[in-house]
């Protein structure tokens, strides 16, 4: 019985068969539910790792170890776990060694839209590319293969759409391989002497690996047309099956690295028109070129955003005989945009509150507080990548803090201890006067709620470790701790006033669950006494979703208020009163 | 062309769209139909403009579906009918919640919530069942089964039995909130739009 899958789920599934016994992740989208669904499997060990460099190396050390081990991150976290990758290529593996890497083109979920292929490039590994979640399963179990045959770390890159698609999928038994850990320095210390022997290894591999590509039943070309063919991998795939079916032919690419030029040259020859659809940069497309095959593709479709049925027909409409798209209608009123926000009874809103009462220049970072940047808000001046606050505040003081004493870094409690405690470093031994706070909701937020060392458990809800982050502050040498409850405004304005004033640096911890959190407890939703609402708007502020104004009177909408009481505070008339 | 049909569910982050489609995933797997459900998880789910796509045939290549194209949308709320509007094909179907929920720029007076959105879209000569989700779900006994009165809705539309609705709730709601689904699904399916 087929089962409609997730392609995220299918990789996990994947991992079960393949006898899989060590998964390391930090959670990120669209790779997040991989881990989430082989954390279900009792035969595999798994974690949430405090970042993806530290989740690599360790399923590196698995692997080492002689069990098959897995790693997922989203495109951003391969960069922080580009450093361990680069190497791995060279020491190669024990048992088998897979790399998910969940690009996001399109950018639902992202700060950027880079192309994760050029890694697998740069890093000289095999990378298999599946288009659903059947491929999902089935390249999972074949990257073992590859891992342990070609002895080399594997990466399958999946997109958004390939991750969190369903489709109907096939499962299997588990397997088991297992091998055992034999000392060889010449193969796994890298220092100069070994590496240099390993380069040429390296080499060798990529030209098996191109052999290899050249017949694998990962790569196969559907002949239909000696008018148009078409190389393709991925979600792409789909979409040019989707819109011109059979009427072209098609080179589907399962493996996109290295690419197979005897392959792609005998297909190039049995069509009159070639053309490349891939998303985001011309990989492929330079590699066809490089060949000397005349080719088109980044010139009929974008380098931007992720493609669809419509993208293509446009593309090809002119080449063959595509579908026209169909008309559609709208309604003539401009439609109001509806931005994510931070939720009703979100601990970030009174922090974020403060910090744009007192014009504080705030350096922010990745995480559900990152919306602290949207109106009415606006309470944020830059974010770049995970830990950057920290870092970049230091930066900022260091050239501006005699002149400007108003600036704070803000970090969550799962992005600091991802990669704020570095730059913690840097403040406490270079000595800039800056105000970092952590804004500590006891849980990974954005990615939907997942465990990280600050909670106390693990990816399973057991106890687990657990860092006491006043304790960790103050052992670097920071004199000014101090915890604060966002749900307190006058706490929070004196905290800030005097921690930006304070001539060292000072470390504020606002503390307080996630409001989404299942275990925790809530008031009863406020309600306005609309005789005592002078209609002034000044609870419209802190832009609660939950708040909204109807007839000049503002109005809470119970199902959504948490009774956090953060609106009542602003309130000069006591309007807001408990329904209980 | 092949037969693939096309729904869309969109909605509010929160709302509960992500039952509807397993729900709807489920019962087409069932019907012997190839299926895809397509979703994006992540900062979208931050009270943010969701979408959900469901395409169901003899072969489902893409996962999602482009302007034009669906054959119904089923909406939470009745902006987000209007924002997706230009995704239904011709001749298209609309199930819609009548629910109005602000979004921020509205809240913040930005911008005008669009008034008479129902009328606008019957006006342009479009099929839409429009019903009070939130009302319906609150008489089955929980204002969370707004997503299942709007399948009840939808139900109507699909040559699929009550059976197979009831087997397709039994497998995916929890035991204990099971009856309070299935009166809410026969609210929707029974209601006069």
């Amino acid at each position: 019985m087929k089962e409609l899958m997730l392609g995220n789920k299918a990789v996990a599934r994947g991992l079960y068969e393949a006898g899989v016994c060590f998964v390391s992740s930090y959670p990120g989208t669209p790779s997040t539910e991989i881990t989430e669904e082989a954390v279900k499997f009792d035969e595999i060990y798994c974690e949430w790792a405090p970042n993806e460099k530290v989740a690599m190396e360790g399923a590196f050390g698995a692997s080492l170890a002689g069990k098959r081990a897995f790693c997922a991150q989203k495109h951003v976290g391969l960069n922080v776990a580009a450093d361990p990758l680069f190497t791995m290529s060279y020491t190669g593996v024990n048992a088998g060694l897979l790399i998910v890497v969940a690009d996001d083109a399109g950018m639902h979920s992202s700060q950027n839209e880079q192309d994760s292929r050029h890694y697998a490039i740069a890093a000289k590994v095999p990378m298999l590319e599946p288009s659903d979640s059947a491929e999902a399963l089935a390249f999972t179990k074949t990257a073992y293969e590859i891992s342990e045959k070609f002895d080399t770390p594997v990466i399958i890159k999946m997109c958004t759409r390939v991750a969190h698609s369903q489709s109907l999928t096939e499962t299997g038994e588990r397997e088991k391989h297992e091998k055992t850990y034999e000392k060889n320095i010449e193969k796994y210390v890298m220092m100069p002497g070994n590496a240099k022997k390993r380069h040429p290894v390296v080499e060798a591999r990529t030209v098996a690996l191109t052999e290899y590509a050249e017949t694998s039943p990962l790569n196969r070309a559907e002949i239909n047309s000696d008018k148009i063919g078409i190389i393709t991998s991925s979600t792409c795939y789909q979409y040019v099956k989707e819109v011109l079916g059979d009427k072209v032919s098609v080179l589907k690419l399962g493996i996109v690295n290295p690419l197979p030029p005897k392959l792609i040259k005998d297909f190039a020859a049995k069509v009159e028109k070639l053309f490349v659809v891939e998303e985001l940069d011309p990989i492929i497309e330079t590699f066809v070129k490089s060949l000397g095959i005349a080719v088109k593709g980044s010139n009929i479709l974008p380098r931007i955003d992720e493609f669809s049925q419509n993208m293509i027909a446009d593309a090809f409409g002119e080449f063959v005989d595509a579908p026209k798209n169909a008309n559609y209608t709208q309604i003539d009123d401009p439609i109001p945009s509806r931005p994510p926000v931070m939720c009703a009874g979100c601990p970030h809103r009174g922090l974020f509150y403060s910090l744009k009462k007192r014009k504080c220049t705030v350096l922010g970072d990745i995480g559900c507080y990152t919306l602290g940047a949207v109106k009415p808000l606006g309470a944020m001046d830059m974010t770049l990548c995970m830990g950057a606050s920290v870092s970049a505040s230091h930066g900022f003081n260091k050239m501006l803090g005699a002149n400007d004493k108003n600036v704070v870094a803000v970090i969550g409690d799962s992005t600091f201890v991802h990669s704020g405690i570095t730059g913690l470093a840097n403040v406490a031994y270079n000595q800039s006067n800056s105000t970092i706070i952590i804004l500590d909701n006891s849980i990974t937020g954005m990615t939907g709620h997942q465990q990280n060392p600050t909670t106390g458990l693990n990816i399973k809800g057991e106890p687990a470790g657990k860092i006491n982050l006043e304790a960790l502050c103050r052992a670097m040498g920071f004199n000014r701790v101090r915890v604060v409850d966002p749900y307190n405004l006058a706490e929070c304005d004196a905290a800030i006033k005097e921690e930006t004033a304070a001539n060292e640096a000072s470390v504020i911890i606002s503390r307080r669950p996630c409001a989404l959190l299942k275990n925790v407890k809530h008031k009863p939703p406020l309600e306005v006494d609309k005789a005592k609402c002078i209609g002034c708007k000044a609870c419209m502020r802190i832009g609660c979703p939950a708040i909204s104004m109807k007839d000049g009177k503002s109005v809470v909408d119970t199902t959504q208020c948490v009774g956090c009481g953060v609106c009542s505070q602003l309130c000069p008339k006591d309007a807001f009163i408990s329904t209980k | 062309m092949n037969n693939t049909k096309n729904i869309m569910i969109v909605g509010v982050g929160g709302q509960g769209s992500l039952l509807a489609s397993k729900i709807l995933g489920y019962i087409l797997t069932n019907e012997g139909y190839d299926v895809k459900v397509s979703e994006v998880h992540g900062m979208s789910q931050r009270g943010g403009s969701v979408v959900t796509y469901v395409r169901f045939g003899d072969k489902v290549y893409s996962p999602i579906i482009d302007k034009g194209e669906a054959d119904y949308i089923v909406s939470f709320e009745i902006l987000e009918t209007a924002r997706w509007l230009p995704f239904l094909r011709p001749n298209g179907q609309i199930v819609t919640n009548t629910q109005q929920i602000d979004p921020m720029p509205v809240i913040t007076g930005a911008v005008q919530y669009p008034q008479n959105i129902c009328e606008k879209i019957k006006n342009l000569g479009v099929k839409i069942d429009a019903l009070d989700c939130l009302t319906l779900a609150r008489e089955a006994g929980s204002a969370k089964a707004v997503n299942i009165v709007l399948l009840g809705r939808l139900s109507h539309y699909f040559d699929i039995s009550q059976q197979s609705w009831e087997k397709a709730l039994t497998a995916n709601v929890p035991a204990k909130f099971l009856e309070l689904n299935k009166k809410a699904f026969v609210l929707g399916k029974d209601s006069v739009s």
